[in-house]
């Protein structure tokens, strides 16, 4: 069977999940080959071979912490030479995209980007899209050169496949642009203990009607009271209420989580954008006309700051 | 010595409007109206600053589009660019990512540069990735998504907000530059700005100014094809409740039906 590359998302050894999900997806075109790089490449190993990794081709060097993607293409470009896969496969987080469409331009490959699903077709893999704030859904395929395809969190269920997972060094020699652009420095973002938004079973998203950063509190609660991640508008992010990291929309992350509830968020297209493609989503807006309402599978017209404790409280006895 | 400054703008259907497919696949754009990608308003608003602060500065502003994609160099001209460049060409239609970022790179080099800016991302195709392929093409750095841009002694710099950390970056020129909305808000034109940007010049370019044959470009020199495009099944309408005291209950009540307590 063909070999596919799977392009692993890890923080120093630790896998991410859109990475668990993408070996699902890759194994319904050929087999998993995974590249992990930088700091804790080795240790994903274990990860990614209980995930039907075959193969796990690895490769450390300062330059990837030290300068911007152009590395990263580099070696993936070795990868790709090393294994002539029939795709390539990169999880749709902002780097990933551009590491991939590097990728394509220098091997002669169309790529589909933030594709939502993924299978075998007679002409190669079929990708689907989400597009215009998710009121299409298209299908499409790479057709010239080896299918490059970034794929969206959330997109599949992670399902275990054990491989043999079998770890080799990869030889990457950089090119003369790999330090083009250099890192002066990094600050890590500070975990709050709450899930991962783009990664969260549900979202409790606050905006401009919570009204002060102060406010967003009772919107933490009411996640916490679920083991949910917490989202804002951009109004609220704007505001200054709360990090943009936590932005859910199309300049936001973009969520699909089980549950999404939306707490004072009026529903604009952008916020739309982000969210649309969640399972279930609740409302809570005290304007019986707000568009966000269309979406929805329950609402409540009501003022928030009545609305979302009494939940909260009420969840919480429910839970013991 | 002046600073050149190439903007990258798209012109795309308003995000508010019906957006939808032609027979083709390939986006309708004669029912929908369009306008300058907003998004590539933040670009061009960090091209006027950063023009501002240098000694000599050019702003051109670019994009490859329709006949009516002038009307987004309208807008950057009346923003404050001092002049504009239309690449267009019936051969253009259903360009992918890969072509765009050819005719970008091709008309940026005829058009001399020493930063290239465009946005984020456009709010039609929302890839993302345009920026990072003209980098590529070009041979130059790319200093991407930023949320904070400058530009000294040849050197730019900025913060790059990702999900695991937040970044500096540095990079000589020449580079490429993607900016995004949270890098400061775009200026309104002024009238005065738009009455001096009808008298600003606009050149049009076709694929054969750029060397460009039509088979790489267009429907037919695309590496990818649309197959099909489904309207997505309005939602089934829900359950609205009005707040008599007791919604948070039944709002608990909905979830636990849904097993989410
Ligand atoms: C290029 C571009 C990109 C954008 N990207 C994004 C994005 O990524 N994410 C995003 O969210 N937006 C984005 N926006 C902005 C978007 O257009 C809206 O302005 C934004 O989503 C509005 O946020 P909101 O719903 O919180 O605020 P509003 O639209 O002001 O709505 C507030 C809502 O709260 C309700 N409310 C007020 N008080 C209460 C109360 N006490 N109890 C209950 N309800 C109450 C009101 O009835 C209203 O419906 C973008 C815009 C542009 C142009
Ligand atoms: C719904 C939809 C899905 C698509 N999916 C794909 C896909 O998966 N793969 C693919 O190859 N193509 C795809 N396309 C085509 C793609 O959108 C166009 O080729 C487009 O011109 C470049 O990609 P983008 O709009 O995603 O640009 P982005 O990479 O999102 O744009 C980033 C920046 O690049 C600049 N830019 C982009 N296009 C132009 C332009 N025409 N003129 C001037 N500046 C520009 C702007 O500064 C913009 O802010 C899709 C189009 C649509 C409408």
């Amino acid at each position: 069977m063909a070999e596919v590359l799977v392009y692993v998302d890890h923080v120093d050894g630790a896998v991410r999940k859109p990475t668990l999900e993408l070996l699902t997806l890759a194994r319904r075109v050929g087999e998993p080959v995974a590249v992990a790089l930088g700091n804790g490449a080795a240790d994903t190993a274990a990860t990614l071979a209980e995930h039907g990794a075959v193969k796990v081709l690895t490769h450390d060097a300062s330059e990837y912490a030290d300068y911007l993607v152009v590395p990263k293409v580099d070696a993936l470009q070795a990868a790709y030479e090393a294994v002539s896969p029939a795709a390539v496969l990169v999880p749709s987080s902002a780097e990933g995209k551009e590491i991939a469409a590097r990728l394509a331009l220098r091997i002669g490959s169309g790529i589909i980007t933030d594709a939502v699903d993924l299978e075998a077709g007679d002409e190669g893999p079929v990708a689907t899209q989400s597009v215009f704030a998710a009121s299409f859904t298209t299908k499409s395929r790479v057709i010239k050169g080896t299918p490059v395809i970034t794929v969206k969190p959330n997109s599949a269920a992670v399902e275990a496949a054990p491989a043999a997972g079998a770890v080799e060094a990869l030889s990457v020699s950089f090119s003369e642009k790999a330090t083009g652009t250099k890192v002066t420095a990094r600050t890590p973002r500070e975990s709050t203990g709450r899930p991962e938004l783009t990664e969260a079973a549900i979202v409790v998203s606050g905006g401009r009607g919570v009204n002060g950063a102060e406010n967003f509190s009772i919107i933490e609660a009411l996640a916490d009271s679920l083991g949910a991640a917490v989202g804002a508008s951009r109004a609220a992010v704007d505001a200054g209420w709360y990090p943009h990291t936590n932005q859910v929309g199309q300049t936001g992350k973009s969520v699909s989580p089980q549950l999404y509830i939306a707490n004072g968020i009026s529903g604009a297209i952008q916020h739309r954008a982000g969210m649309q493609t969640s399972k279930t989503i609740v409302a809570v807006n005290k304007d019986a006309e707000a568009p966000i309402f269309e979406l929805v599978d329950y609402g409540v017209v009501g003022d928030l700051f009545d609305v979302v404790p009494q939940l909260t409280e009420e969840i919480k006895s429910r839970k013991g | 010595m002046s600073l050149r400054i190439v903007v990258t703008v798209k012109y795309v259907p308003d995000a508010t409007g019906d957006r939808h497919f032609a027979d083709d696949l390939t986006v309708d754009r004669d029912d929908v109206d369009g306008l300058l990608s907003e998004l590539d308003e933040y670009a061009v608003e960090q091209a006027l600053q950063i023009a501002e602060d240098a000694d000599d500065a050019e702003v051109t502003v670019l994009t490859v589009g329709p006949e009516d994609a002038k009307d987004a160099l309208r807008k950057a001209l009346s923003m404050g660019a001092d002049k504009a460049i239309h690449v267009e060409d019936d051969d253009l239609h259903g360009t992918d990512a890969i072509g765009t970022s050819l005719v970008l790179a091709k008309a940026i080099e005829k058009a001399g540069y020493d930063l290239v800016i465009s946005g984020m991302a456009s709010t039609d195709g929302t890839g993302g990735i345009v920026p990072a392929l003209v980098a590529e093409r070009l041979g130059v750095p790319q200093v991407t998504l930023l949320s904070e841009v400058s530009v000294e002694d040849s050197t730019v710099k900025g913060r790059r907000d990702g999900d695991a950390a937040s970044e500096q970056l540095e990079a000589s020129l020449p580079a490429v530059v993607s900016v995004t909305d949270q890098s400061g808000e775009a200026r309104y034109p002024s009238f005065k700005g738009i009455m001096a940007a009808k008298k600003k010049p606009v050149e049009s370019w076709d694929l054969s100014d750029l060397d460009i044959e039509a088979e790489e470009v267009g429907l037919e020199g695309a590496f990818t094809k649309v197959d099909e495009a489904n309207e997505r099944p309005a939602r089934t309408a829900g359950t609205i409740v009005k707040d008599e005291g007791e919604g948070g209950k039944q709002l608990a009540e909905f979830l636990a039906s849904q097993k989410f307590i």
